[in-house]
């Protein structure tokens, strides 16, 4: 297992730089995860690390080598694909064994390692198989046994689940997920869907338009996003994001919203007379059916049950809010509610910008540039 | 299932059956005179059933001078026009589908567009290109003529069996340790290989079939179709007969061995 | 950003295995241009040229022969009447093929035999049909539609002579704009056909409403491709007519191996080349389909 090294990585495709000047570090045996929309460089910067497309500008480092310039053989890598590519003139143990093979491995290497994949995967019994006879589900267990059989030092996966139906595809994340944390290995997965993203990686890359928007634990991507498309993009629902003007209320910073006032924490008073943009997730959002003080007077406009809780989507002035409620609370649409929001589960936005305010987010944007600095001399040094 | 439902499948099956007759039948009557004796063929009129059926129509043909070594030279060529045709063929329809290069689009352009040239044009200056350089009137000469002709056909059939061999096979396979060399001889060859012989067998039946260039590049050295057609005027009736059979006959065993593949074939190289 | 050694390392980077795929496609440039582009050009060469000047003489020597005409027109007269007629049977077959019936791989297989018959052994199969003592005149003795046998490939009656050329041509070439029709057919989502079914079209009205236009690009390749064909008739005329009645390709051939005057030969095939791609031009102009009426 080796750790990985992105510095200044640029791909471009025609006109457009598909990966714009991306730097990342992967610890050895860490699971990190490249999370966004389609189109946002994701795959791009996989297949650069596989060395399946060339970089036009940067370094890769794979186990402390610089692998820039190596074709995919080289570099020690192992790759699960979209399609599982499993080959389909080959039989299941042939295909596991592929890797193996062409390391000119001995054949008792190849048997046991082979083994050893194919029960960690559960397909024992399909060896002697052809991927046509087998499920969509199976296949793709044979290609990940493929690819951990090689013992490689770095493990890809562009998007091994999306295929699979839903059932399925919560069943293999749990599975994959406890067996890469057995296998300790260095993992770098591409996927656009945020819950396998927050289920599953040890840190996760947000990408937008080619570059890196925010790389942090799930937790700290899931709460305190950096701008309003991290924000948007984590979470089901999404954040919510209401426009509000800050102001004073009896001495104390409020945020004004179309139906009411909702109390912001101290250091919202340097922001005063500003229009922000409040960040707050469905779930942090409490409800009265009674007018309260420091409560928000909304109007529902949809009541959707979803078993574990209902999904309200509510309108407080100009905005359409979604809230999360107890699942046996159905109040009719049209009806008024009172919406209570804890002040230190906001997270502020600026209005134009999008990049986060407040103490926090300074502290964020702070330790960002750092990063960025770090980036700068190290690429400075080696060159 | 109402009558009104019925007739309509019924109508569809009889129009089926009446096109179906309308190729086989000519071909049965052909089969018929190649395989009676030399009397019923110039017997009239025409017996529609077969009885007293004898190699002996195709027995003359066979021994009449110059067909046996223009076989042997059709088989040749054929087989030269395939070797030719997949060699230059295949390799430019892998970068054709596998690479998006500059020039692409035109080169496709450009092969397809070499349909328009019509057989004729090219066969005559070859004839003097041929005389100059010491191949006329030899298998070589009506060789690189065919394969001209059959290389626009493999490129783009070629072009389309990879395509539709998905490239992250390829990938995988470099993933796992193969040079791209290696990982076309080791997944995608095995893969394509039903598809390119399919393409094989259909340059060689087009070079097999090929009769003006065959007959304005050959004199002494002719090809079947060009022997044949040389001396049918002037043959007698069983000749003939014999001979069209003898055309014939490979082309339905080819059909019939390559008809899965004949609609992506010709499905795809047509757009 | 990076530092000043960055962009050439990348360019040494991208400049190399970009060749790759021009290796692969110059073996089958340089043999098409050796093979075909410049015979073509030598063709025309030869047409225009006698001994070493520029003339018009091997031009005039066709326009001149007797039997120049004759092969214009029977040439333009069989394209005009095959085909129209072709294309009308290799819908009608296609939309069989199409039609899920029982046995549909049998049909399949028996409507694409004639894709590997040479013109030549097409010719010969309906010269046997269509001789004096051929079949045809049994079967039409034994139904007692005649008493005597007709007399179908009569070099005296032209127009029996060329309608037996089309019965062949026919019957040999509706299989290739079957197949490229078959193929334009099922890449036509079927719901169009159920919507229009809904919507209260019979089988007629969908087939010109929804079917053929959406066939259009098909039937324009393969209008072009049996043009460019149709200007290279040879062996099925010989095989049926002889000495009865001649095309251009035929003219083309006799100056070239019997009159041994390649020039004249290259005068026609100059011709057979024009009007090749005239009528391509046309075809492609007049089936344009426009670029916002395709469903991508």
């Amino acid at each position: 297992m080796a750790e990985v090294g992105f510095q200044n990585v640029t791909k471009i495709f025609g006109k457009v730089a598909a990966v714009d000047d991306v730097t990342l570090d992967v610890r050895d045996g860490e699971f990190v995860v490249l999370l966004g929309p389609s189109g946002c460089g994701k795959t791009t910067l996989l297949r650069c690390l596989a060395g399946l497309e060339r970089v036009d500008a940067g370094r890769i480092e794979i186990g402390g080598r610089d692998a820039t310039d190596l074709p995919p053989r080289k570099r020690r890598i192992a790759m699960v694909f979209q399609s599982y590519a499993v080959f389909p003139h080959m039989r299941v143990y042939d295909n596991v064994a592929f890797g193996l093979k062409m390391q000119k491995e001995s054949k008792a290497t190849i048997e046991e390692r082979v083994g050893s994949a194919a029960s960690l995967l559960h397909i024992e019994d399909f060896l002697d198989r052809y991927p046509a006879q087998l499920s969509g589900g199976q296949r793709q267990r044979v290609a990940v046994a493929r690819a951990i059989a090689t013992r490689a030092d770095v493990l890809l996966m562009d998007e091994p689940l999306s295929n699979l139906d839903a059932l399925l595809r919560m069943e293999m994340r749990a599975e994959l997920k406890s067996l890469l944390q057995k296998l300790e290995a260095t993992t770098i997965y591409v996927t656009h869907d945020q819950v396998e993203a927050l289920s599953m990686g040890d840190r996760i890359a947000v990408m937008n338009a080619g570059r890196i928007v925010q790389v942090d634990t799930p937790l700290a991507v899931y709460d305190r996003p950096l701008d309003t498309f991290v924000g948007g993009f984590i979470g089901t629902p999404p954040m919510n994001f209401v426009h509000a003007t800050v102001a004073l209320d009896d001495g104390r910073p409020v945020a004004r919203l179309g139906g009411g006032t909702v109390p912001l924490r101290e250091d919202a008073r340097a922001h005063v007379g500003r229009e922000v943009v409040l960040g707050i997730r469905a779930e942090s959002i409490e409800v009265e059916t009674q007018p309260a003080d420091g409560a928000v007077a909304a109007t529902v406009v949809v009541v959707e049950p979803l078993g574990s809780h209902n999904l309200l989507t509510v309108r407080a002035g100009d905005n359409l809010v979604k809230v999360s409620v107890r699942p046996d609370l159905f109040p009719a649409p049209e009806s008024e509610l009172w919406l209570r929001i804890a002040p230190d589960r906001i997270r502020w936005m600026d209005s134009d910008g999008g990049g986060a305010l407040g103490e926090e987010a300074e502290d964020l944007a702070r330790s960002r540039e750092a990063t960025l600095a770090l980036a700068q001399d190290a690429s400075t040094a080696l060159s | 299932m109402t009558a009104r439902a019925v007739l309509p499948r019924v109508g569809l099956h009889l129009a089926a059956i009446v096109l179906a007759l309308w190729v086989l039948v000519p071909i049965y009557f052909i089969t018929l005179s190649a395989f009676s004796t030399q009397e019923s063929v110039y017997q009239y009129p025409k017996q529609l059933l077969p009885r007293d059926l004898s190699t002996e129509t195709m027995r003359f043909f066979l021994d009449s001078e110059g067909i046996v070594p223009s076989l042997q030279r059709s088989v040749i060529v054929a087989g030269l026009t395939l070797l030719i045709a997949l060699g230059l063929g295949a390799p430019t329809g892998y970068a054709l589908a596998r690479f998006a290069f500059r020039g692409a689009d035109s080169f496709r352009l450009a092969i397809v567009s070499t349909r328009a040239f019509p057989i004729v044009i090219l066969s005559i200056p070859l004839a003097v290109t041929f005389l100059r350089w010491g191949i006329d009137d030899s298998v070589y000469g009506v060789a690189f003529a065919h394969a001209a002709l059959a290389l626009p056909f493999a490129v783009l059939v070629t072009s389309s069996v990879f395509s539709g061999i998905s490239v992250e096979l390829e990938e995988a396979a470099m993933t796992l340790g193969c040079s791209r060399a290696s990982a076309v001889a080791r997944v995608v060859m095995p893969l394509a290989l039903p598809g390119l012989a399919a393409a094989a067998i259909f340059v060689f039946i087009i070079s097999w079939n090929e009769v003006f260039a065959a007959s304005i590049l050959t004199l002494r050295n002719r090809t079947l179709p060009a022997q044949v057609l040389a001396v049918l005027n002037a043959s007698p009736l069983p000749f003939r007969f014999a001979g069209g059979f003898f055309l014939l006959a490979p082309s339905l065993l080819v059909i019939f061995v390559i008809r899965k593949y004949l609609f992506n074939m010709w499905g795809r190289v047509v757009k | 950003m990076a530092a000043v050694a960055q962009p050439a390392a990348a360019e040494r980077r991208a400049k190399r295995g970009q060749g790759l795929p021009y290796w692969l496609v110059l073996p089958t440039l340089a043999y098409l241009a050796l093979f075909f582009a410049w015979p073509t050009v030598q063709a025309f060469g030869l047409a225009f040229r006698e001994d070493g000047n520029w003339t018009f003489d091997a031009f005039r020597t066709m326009k001149d022969d007797l039997r120049f005409g004759e092969a214009v027109k029977v040439t333009l007269l069989l394209i005009a009447v095959i085909v129209p007629v072709q294309f009308a049977l290799a819908v009608a077959m296609a939309l069989l093929v199409n039609a899920r019936l029982r046995v549909r791989g049998l049909f399949l297989y028996v409507f694409l035999l004639p894709l590997a018959i040479s013109d030549l052994a097409a010719g010969i199969v309906w010269a046997s049909i269509f001789t004096e003592r051929g079949y045809l005149n049994t079967i039409l003795e034994k139904l007692h539609l005649i008493d005597t046998p007709v007399i179908w490939l009569n070099p005296q009656k032209l127009s029996l002579l060329l309608m037996a050329i089309v019965v062949a041509e026919i019957w040999r070439s509706t299989a290739l704009i079957m197949i490229i029709l078959v193929a334009g057919l099922q890449s036509i989502p079927k719901e169009f056909n159920e919507a229009a079914e809904v919507f209260g079209a019979g089988f007629w009205q969908r087939l010109r409403t929804v079917t053929l236009p959406m066939l259009k690009p098909s039937i324009q390749v393969a209008l072009l491709l049996r043009i460019i064909l149709a200007f290279e008739v040879f062996a099925t005329v010989i095989a049926i007519a002889g000495e009865g009645t001649t095309v251009l390709a035929a003219e083309a051939y006799r100056w070239e191996n019997t009159n041994m005057d390649e020039n004249v030969a290259a005068a026609y095939a100059s011709l057979i080349l024009v009007l090749s791609v005239v009528s391509a031009a046309l075809v492609l102009r007049l089936l344009r389909t426009k670029k916002e009426q395709l469903l991508r």
